[in-house]
């Protein structure tokens, strides 16, 4: 390649990424290279001002059509668009929790590290909700999977988090060659690896013994892929890390690390296998075929989810479960596979984010002040810091889909799309909504710890960090508007993503 | 009539809660006074609202609809997959958002009972009220969905910390019958919308109607969502077996939270079936009517057999809530204008009769701490004054001609001897017991010999006075002037006799 097809890119299209590139380098230059009696917290704020930069530069960036650049590799649609705002606004809230965490031991020397990997995960993330083939979309898959793994274990002297980190690399190195031995089939049949010329190839074959490699393969991909969103077979990993990580890790993993395995399925799925004919051209694709399987994964993660919570005592692992529950609602999205696909799954991991990133600021808070993860920790919050109490009521309101909140309506979103489809999916519904009542136990479990038994001590006065003030202030706030005026975002949706028309182009 | 006039009814307690918000938490007074008047915007407005209606003013000006939810591309699906917000009432929801706002102020100054946490305890109340009046003017099945689960977490709580010695189980044993009664609910609601594109009540119930030849549910669907929506409901009223959670609330509840539990929350249930079961489902609801009187006549003795061996006052009370809702469903289950009709007045009469009888639980047992029968013997000559008003009261419960109790079983059972006599004269068995269960509590509590001493009790205060007279006049209001409930009803009941092909 020479300087001039170099220069001929667009590179415009991928601004958010070089920011977010450049800021990583020079986080981690600054911290080499400055004093040792600096305080790393300036750190995370220059990486925080980084996320706002490539935000509002995202947001510079909407409207424009499908633009793609380096030999389709990288590719700027509206479905790109729309997941990376996702991602950006969980990873800025993630930073804001970030700065506020102390652990008992200190982050000491590491708090540098701690910060510019996350933004490497987070740009693992952009580059998979952008790539239009498989080697970019695995390497994004990758340098997010390995950040993850180093800041899983980033307190070095604490057993939890190295048993977390362990338990992470090991679990997530064999989904992912599970993955990627199903990706070797499609790239053994099609010949290629990008994305839509896969598409064009796998829409022509007609040999059946092709068409039963690449059902194979669909699983292995599916299967493997399931690792990252938290879902059964493949949700283990889940409530181990999730417990021995730090808070703004465990935070980061259930929703921006979900949120881009979620745009990884909807990606290979959509492109790929929705045009692989079953029997011939233009016969079901393929997907449709393997439609059930898909729900009875979906069944599954949601009864696991749910059931295994009801007897956790550990707040971090009773989050685990629940997050694993919502990973199982968001397969019924997929499941389901209507003509609001995009949109549900976009309002809902939007709500999803906010719900549980302020759950988790309150989580810190609370573990860091007690020193415990016990639920019973949260005793008697609502005497000693009755605006905490109610903002925590709000986010396990809202994940528990009660109206007035912004879980209500995803949740809305999601039965619709699963009823409105020809067969409706009445059995998956009915399971979603029967194991949402059974997640009401272990919910209102914590809301009687805040608000019904007394607190053990009294003393404990606790001194919001600003950084967790801002978060649960912000969460609080989207978590009620899209709840009670949840056309702000529909219609944002709509006006910007032309139906996400442009996904197949 | 003016802008917005029943969102500012439904939506009015909020002002409470904002107000409420800038009380400091210690002072009691003030706090109780505040959550007092805030009942009062919802009761003038619906009070003006029942007697414009009376003189003639049609109520569909009160009608308000404002776009809220639009699913999918607005250019491509048009009005499909859109939620409005719609408000609107008819002669039925009126009365029942009348009585909601009536005992939604009497509550209020019942809940002078309450000994800790005013403030939570208040701002909790005000949202429950907002809820149950949004329930009844919701226009819309899933504005009602959301307005009947923003009941559920605030009478969770009012149970949970304001109750007595086994409150939290009490608590959870309500959400959980109750959260998966609206689950069920919601998948009939979001079948409905999925099917058709709307969750507009009218337009239901007109798509449905013209749906002869199974295009949008095929007959079997449609059976399911009755049955399932019967369930539903049948968990709120509670229709037996369904009812062990409602006996537990009952009993643990604190007396003010039980008036409004007992008085609104359990018509929720009778109301979604006559609205929307008999309602949108009209021919499929025939098919059931036998079902549904059978079920009504098992609750009615279940109710009743079990309320005759209990010792506890509030027990007793709560049985025989369980029995009397079997009236309604008996009057539902005739399907003519006379059990229909009577089935209504039964809600409404049943619910001033279980708020006035827990109210005044809530005043002895403030000055005696038991409910225990045996233990209260020989209360006529401490309280005689409280001691009138239960026997009152438990007159017009058993259905003692001049009360409202008289004129809504009489009817009802005139509906059902008309279509099925057998079942009907087995029910009546349940009357004579209901009159033997109620004289046994109520004369045990009364009359006998004193077990305790009396001294240094006061009798009803004149703060009390106040819900006992208002309950006990509307009571009586009802039993020699009918008419005040049948006028607003003649329209609503045209409506669904007409669906039915009555």
């Amino acid at each position: 390649m020479d300087l001039e097809t170099l220069l001929s890119f667009k590179w415009s299209i991928m601004t958010p990424e070089f920011i977010i590139l450049g800021v990583i380098t020079l986080l981690s230059l600054l911290d080499l290279f400055m004093a040792k009696s600096v305080n790393r917290k300036l750190l995370g704020w220059l990486g925080l001002a980084g996320i706002l930069g490539a935000l509002i530069s995202l947001l510079s960036l909407m409207g424009n059509g499908p633009e793609t650049i380096l030999y389709d590799t990288f590719r700027l649609d509206s479905f790109a668009i729309a997941f990376k705002l996702l991602l950006l606004i969980g990873a800025a809230l993630v930073f804001l929790i970030a700065i506020s965490y102390e652990p008992k031991e200190g982050l000491n020397e590491y708090r540098g590290e701690f910060y510019y990997l996350f933004l490497a995960a987070l740009l693992g993330a952009m580059m998979m909700s952008s790539s239009g083939d498989l080697i970019t979309l695995f390497i994004g898959l990758e340098l997010l999977s390995i950040s993850s793994y180093i800041l899983a274990g980033i307190r070095k002297k604490h057993s939890g988090s190295n048993e977390s980190a362990m338990k992470y690399v090991v679990n997530g190195g064999i989904s992912t060659s599970i993955t990627i031995f199903g990706m070797s089939y499609v790239y053994g049949l099609t010949g290629t690896t990008n994305l839509l010329d896969m598409a064009r190839h796998v829409i022509t074959l007609a040999d059946s013994q092709h068409i039963y490699l690449l059902g194979l393969a669909f699983f292995m991909i599916f299967v493997g892929l399931s690792f990252k969103v938290a879902t059964a077979p493949f949700h283990m990993w889940a409530p181990d890390v999730y417990q021995g990580a730090p808070t703004p890790v465990t935070a980061f993993l259930s929703v921006v690390s979900k949120t881009a395995g979620f745009i990884l399925i909807v990606r290979i799925l959509m492109v790929i296998f929705y045009n692989i004919p079953t029997e011939g051209l233009g016969s079901m694709p393929l997907l449709i075929k393997v439609q059930d399987y898909i729900a009875f994964l979906a069944a599954a993660t949601m009864i696991i989810g749910n059931v295994v919570a009801l007897r956790q005592k550990n707040i971090k692992r009773l989050f685990a479960y629940s997050s694993i529950a919502q990973a199982g609602y968001l397969l019924v999205v997929v499941a389901s596979m209507s003509a609001f696909l995009f949109d549900t799954l976009w309002f809902y991991l939007g709500a999803y984010l906010f719900m549980n990133l302020g759950a988790f600021a309150i989580i810190q808070l609370i573990t860091q002040k007690t020193g415990s993860e016990d639920i019973a920790e949260f005793a008697g919050l609502y005497r000693k810091a009755p605006i905490l109490a109610i903002a925590m009521a709000v986010f396990i309101l809202s994940l528990a889909g009660i109206p007035g909140t912004a879980g209500f309506i995803g949740k809305l979103n999601i039965f619709m799309g699963a009823l409105v489809v020809e067969p409706a999916h009445y059995v998956l519904v009915s399971i979603m909504i029967a194991t949402t009542v059974v997640s009401y136990f272990y919910y209102f479990g914590v809301m009687v710890q805040m608000f019904f038994r007394p607190a053990a001590n009294d003393e404990v006065k606790f001194k919001l960090p600003a950084g967790l003030g801002v978060v649960i202030g912000v969460c609080v706030f989207a978590t009620i508007l899209f709840g009670v005026a949840p056309n702000i975002a529909l219609d944002f949706l709509q006006g910007n993503f032309n139906q996400f028309s442009d996904f197949f182009q | 009539m003016n802008f917005a006039y029943l969102s500012i009814l439904v939506f009015s307690p909020l002002l409470g809660i904002i107000a409420l918000l800038f009380v400091p938490k210690a002072k009691e007074s003030v706090i109780k006074t505040v959550g007092f008047l805030a009942t009062l915007p919802a009761l003038v407005l619906s009070l003006m609202a029942y007697f414009q209606y009376r003189s003639g003013s049609s109520l569909e000006r009160l009608d308000e609809m404002v776009n809220w939810i639009q699913f999918g591309n607005p250019n491509r699906l048009g009005e499909l997959f859109s939620i409005k917000y719609e408000l609107g009432v008819d002669g039925f929801s009126l009365i029942m958002l009348v009585l909601t706002a009536i005992l939604s102020t009497l509550a209020a100054i019942a809940s002078m009972y309450i000994k800790k946490e005013w403030k939570g305890y208040f701002m909790l109340f005000l949202l429950l009220e907002v809820g149950m009046l949004g329930v009844f003017a919701a226009e819309n099945l899933i504005l009602f969905f959301i307005f009947f689960e923003i009941t559920l977490i605030p009478t969770f709580f009012l149970i949970g910390k304001w109750g007595y010695f086994e409150k939290e189980k009490a608590a959870f044993s309500f959400l959980i019958y109750n959260g998966l009664g609206s689950a069920v609910l919601l998948i009939v609601i979001m079948v409905l919308f999925a099917r058709t594109g709307t969750s507009n009540i009218e337009a239901l119930t007109s798509i449905l109607a013209a749906d002869s030849s199974s295009l949008v549910l095929s007959e079997g669907g449609k059976m399911g969502l009755l049955i399932a929506m019967l369930i539903a409901f049948g968990v709120k009223l509670p229709i037996f077996p369904l009812h062990s959670w409602m006996v537990r609330v009952h009993v643990q509840a604190s007396p003010s939270v039980v008036m409004l539990h007992a008085g609104i929350l359990l018509k929720i249930g009778a109301y979604g079936i006559i609205r929307f079961g008999m309602g949108i489902f009209p021919e499929q609801f025939q098919d059931l009517a036998v079902l549904i009187a059978v079920l009504g006549v098992v609750n009615l003795l279940y109710g009743a057999f079990l309320a005759l061996v209990q010792t506890d006052f509030k027990m007793v009370l709560a049985y025989s809530s369980i029995s009397h809702m079997g009236i309604v469903l008996i009057g539902l289950g005739a399907l003519n204008e006379a059990g229909i009709q009577g089935a209504i007045f039964q809600v409404v009469s049943h619910g001033l009769i279980a708020a006035l009888l827990f109210f005044l639980v809530g005043v002895f047992y403030e000055r005696l701490q038991t409910s225990n029968i045996p233990n209260l013997g020989g209360l006529a000559k401490g309280m005689p004054i409280t001691a009138g008003f239960l026997l009152a009261g438990a007159m017009a419960s058993l259905g003692m001609p001049g009360m409202s109790g008289f004129v809504s079983e009489f009817m009802a059972f005139l509906g059902l001897f008309r279509e099925m006599p057998v079942l009907a004269a087995v029910g009546a068995l349940g009357i004579i017991l209901t009159a033997v269960y109620l004289l046994r509590a109520v004369l045990g509590i009364t009359y006998g010999k004193a077990h305790r001493e009396f001294a240094g009790i006061t009798d009803l205060r004149k703060a009390e006075w106040v819900p006992a007279l208002v309950l006990l006049g509307i009571i009586v209001l009802i039993g020699v002037y009918p008419s005040v409930l049948t006028e607003p009803l003649t329209s609503t009941l045209e409506t669904i006799m007409l669906g039915i092909g009555g």
